[in-house]
């Protein structure tokens, strides 16, 4: 079972080093992780997806809630949840194959923000599922190279996660 | 009007606010400053030999006294030095501030000499830690350490302290603790505290587990109360040991892999277990699925994440363990003893703690015995091993402050410092190291600091000439192949080592010279090694073999005869190749 969890953290040295010295440590499993800024630069937030069973999550938010250095540790479920993610594509794209691309960037309301006469860069944004569709379907054309950030996710509506 | 003083003033005003009487350390190239300014202050500094011993003393020191232990050490090696005694500290949650000189902070990642990333390095060992880089952050990062180290559950912080910051100028300011990320639970939830009463009420065969955390909390004379008030048997871990008096009729003593059959059984038959500032540690619970399996579970602990850790807990109560019990005597009404209490006297009958005494060869168990009669009131340290379980056994415990040992790391050599940081701790106490051959060489250079500082412990080797934890595993589970377990009677003489450091060396061969000898030792006012040549074949019994369940607990063979031979014979055959046939 997959989790995603927000974290709340200083914004100091070696906080990074300490959430994943943690996971390792007490043998947690870590899908993926994005760090960045929050309105406050004191704090930054994370995202940290995690791979375990309900006794495992219990034991990941309370060992990461111990570190001095984190304020708050919250769980975002997936149906109460918006979450998106950003990946930038480079493709092979030469005369022939460079409408079809378009017409597939298209339908992922995606973005081209390179092009040269034999690539393109595409920028897509969505959920997980999304990205991994249209990947799925650049593929045939070449995908030269790849970069994901790992999901950021908020809770709907009017309730908050802050420091 | 605040003052202007170098980082290093700041540093020792720091610790001088935060009630630190004593530190011990070893200096270096890069804690000159430091030293400098320790030179012109009052503070009591303890040279040690090595930096290991020097961690340990503090955690003996903050264990005997419930202050934070503070030890120092300089960077790089001396840093690392420290790592085993950190770690040691933040198995057995002991509240200790360990200050590390660091390289000037331009040269910091330029693998400068003698630079460690000592903070890198002690990330997953303590309970938080600092690199200084600026000299105005000093004050505020020792205040905050020393929160962190004594609140909730205790641990080690570790300061690591660049050159350059305890030279340069700074105003003296002392800020107030300000840690938005971190709360330490003190107050128990009342309606979970009515639900733990409730269930101990309705409990017809309830035992309290009590842990390491009842002793930091000071919560032993709640225990009593609320044990005694409802006629509930109590067992202890090895961090537990003495919160709850082992000659009260209640008592169960030790349980898990060494502890008592009565103790093990009576977990196994019990409808409720109240675990008080415990963690179900492996050598407690063995097979975690068959442990007990008709019980409920009521785990009260500092730390939230303890619970639900290791095993299913039915009520969770997060709180201060004093806090929680006292509010527990309150809940719950008085209970008479009952049948629940009759078959547990029944089983101490039946299956007592017990050895084989011997006339011509001394039982290391006789020499625990002897020494709970003749220093019944003795702070007892231990190493690690047969020596450690023997003094849990054997030693009929009484006081929370006065058995330490090193539970959750299991630090052979931890002992002997950690005996001089509690006598320094505790002057008035008599501290004794209970030691085997093995453990006692690991940190045994700190004889020096002993005899130069004038710190009489005294040492009790239970001397076997051999690794006997490991060689005891060997017998029972190698077929009795002794790889690299025998050390051998004469490595080394350990009255002339005694003497070598200027201490006081006896040594008791046979059973009719072990009280004489205590006896002289507890006379002594020079740190004493006392050695007791005792039986190679003793194995600590009862034990659960690892990973089985706790009542699977064996009554193991004292003493085989042919055994004894065959481990004697080793002794000779080294004793020959040292020293020829004439030296045996």
């Amino acid at each position: 079972m997959r989790h995603t969890i927000a974290v709340i953290v200083e914004n100091k040295s070696g906080v990074l080093t300490r959430i994943a010295g943690l996971f390792s440590r007490r043998s947690f499993n870590i899908d993926g992780l994005s760090v960045g800024a929050t309105d406050n630069p004191e704090y930054s937030r994370m995202t940290i997806t995690v791979e375990g069973d309900k006794e495992v999550l219990e034991q990941v938010i309370k060992q990461l809630s111990k570190l001095i250095n984190v304020i708050r540790v919250s769980e975002l479920a997936p149906a109460e949840s918006v979450e998106r993610e950003l990946a930038i594509i480079k493709v092979t794209a030469d005369k022939e194959s460079r409408s079809e691309i378009m017409q597939i960037v298209n339908i992922f309301r995606a973005k081209i923000i390179d092009v040269s006469a034999r690539s393109m860069i595409i920028e897509v944004t969505g959920d997980e599922e999304k990205i991994n569709a249209i990947v799925q379907l650049l593929r045939q054309f070449g995908i030269k190279e790849m970069a994901r950030t790992g999901k950021v996710s908020m809770i709907r509506g009017t309730r908050v996660i802050k420091a | 009007m605040s003052k202007k003083m170098t980082g290093a003033q700041a540093v020792l005003e720091s610790l001088k606010r935060e009630g630190v009487d004593i530190v011990f350390g070893l200096p270096g190239g890069v804690l000159l400053p430091l030293y400098d300014a320790i030179y012109q202050s009052d503070l009591r500094h303890i040279l040690v030999r090595h930096e290991q011993g020097a961690a340990h003393m503090a955690d003996g020191y903050a264990r005997a006294t419930g202050k934070v232990g503070v030890c120092i050490a300089t960077s790089g090696p001396g840093a690392t030095n420290l790592v085993t005694g950190i770690a040691n500290a933040y198995m057995d949650s002991v509240p200790m501030v360990a200050i590390t000189g660091q390289v000037n902070t331009w040269l910091i990642g330029k693998d400068a000499f003698q630079e460690a990333d000592i903070t890198g390095i002690t990330l997953p060992i303590t309970k938080h830690n600092y690199l200084l880089r600026s000299a105005k952050d000093i004050t505020r990062v020792f205040r905050e350490a020393f929160y962190i180290a004594r609140t909730g559950r205790p641990g080690p912080v570790l300061i690591d302290l660049p050159r350059d910051v305890t030279v340069d100028e700074v105003e003296f300011t002392w800020p107030e603790v300000n840690l938005p990320g971190y709360h330490p639970s003190f107050k128990a939830h009342e309606m979970q505290i009515k639900k733990a009463a409730k269930a101990l009420m309705e409990a017809e065969r309830p035992v309290i587990y009590v842990g390491g955390g009842v002793k930091y909390a000071a919560a032993h004379r709640e225990l009593y109360s609320l044990a005694t008030k409802i006629n509930a048997p109590v067992t202890t871990t090895l961090m537990g040991i003495g919160c709850f008096p082992e000659d009260h009729p209640l008592s169960l003593g030790m349980l898990g892999m060494h502890g008592t059959k009565y103790a093990n059984y009576a977990i196994q038959e019990s409808d409720l277990i109240l675990a008080v500032g415990a963690r179900f540690d492996d050598r407690v619970t063995g097979k975690i699925s068959s442990f007990a399996p008709r019980a409920k579970i009521v785990h009260i602990d500092v730390d939230p994440a303890e619970v639900g850790k290791n095993v299913r807990v039915d009520i969770p109560v997060v709180g201060d363990a004093r806090n929680a019990l006292e509010g527990l005597e309150k809940e719950v009404l008085p209970k008479p003893r009952g049948p629940w209490n009759e078959k547990i006297d029944a089983w101490r009958k039946d299956h007592p703690l017990t050895y084989i005494p011997d006339m011509t060869i001394i039982k290391p168990q006789y020499v625990i015995e002897k020494l709970c009669e003749l220093a019944p009131d003795a702070i007892i340290t231990t190493e690690v091993g047969q020596n450690q379980m023997w003094a849990a056994q054997f030693f009929v415990h009484k006081d929370p402050q006065k058995f330490i040992s090193s539970g959750g790391l299991g630090t052979m050599g931890y002992g002997f410092p950690a005996a001089i940081g509690a006598k320094m701790g505790r002057p008035e106490c008599e501290v004794i190291d209970i030691a085997g051959d093995g453990s006692f060489l690991m940190n045994s250079q700190e004889l020096a600091t002993a005899v130069v500082n004038d710190v009489p412990v005294k040492i009790a080797i239970l001397n076997n000439g051999c690794l006997g934890m490991v060689r005891q595993w060997q017998e029972l589970f190698f077929e009795k192949r002794y790889s690299a377990t025998i050390l051998g009677r004469t490595s080394p003489d350990f009255v002339k080592l005694a003497e070598a450091y200027g201490a006081v060396g006896l040594r008791a061969t046979k059973p009719s010279e072990v009280e004489p000898v205590i006896r002289a030792a507890l006379a002594s006012d020079r740190p004493t090694i006392m050695d007791f040549i005792v039986n190679p074949a003793e194995k600590v019994s009862p034990m659960v073999p690892a990973g089985a369940t706790i009542s699977e607990i064996l009554e193991l063979e004292w003493c085989e005869i042919e055994h004894i031979g065959h481990l004697e014979k080793h002794y000779s055959d080294q004793r020959k190749s040292i020293f020829g046939e004439e030296g045996c």
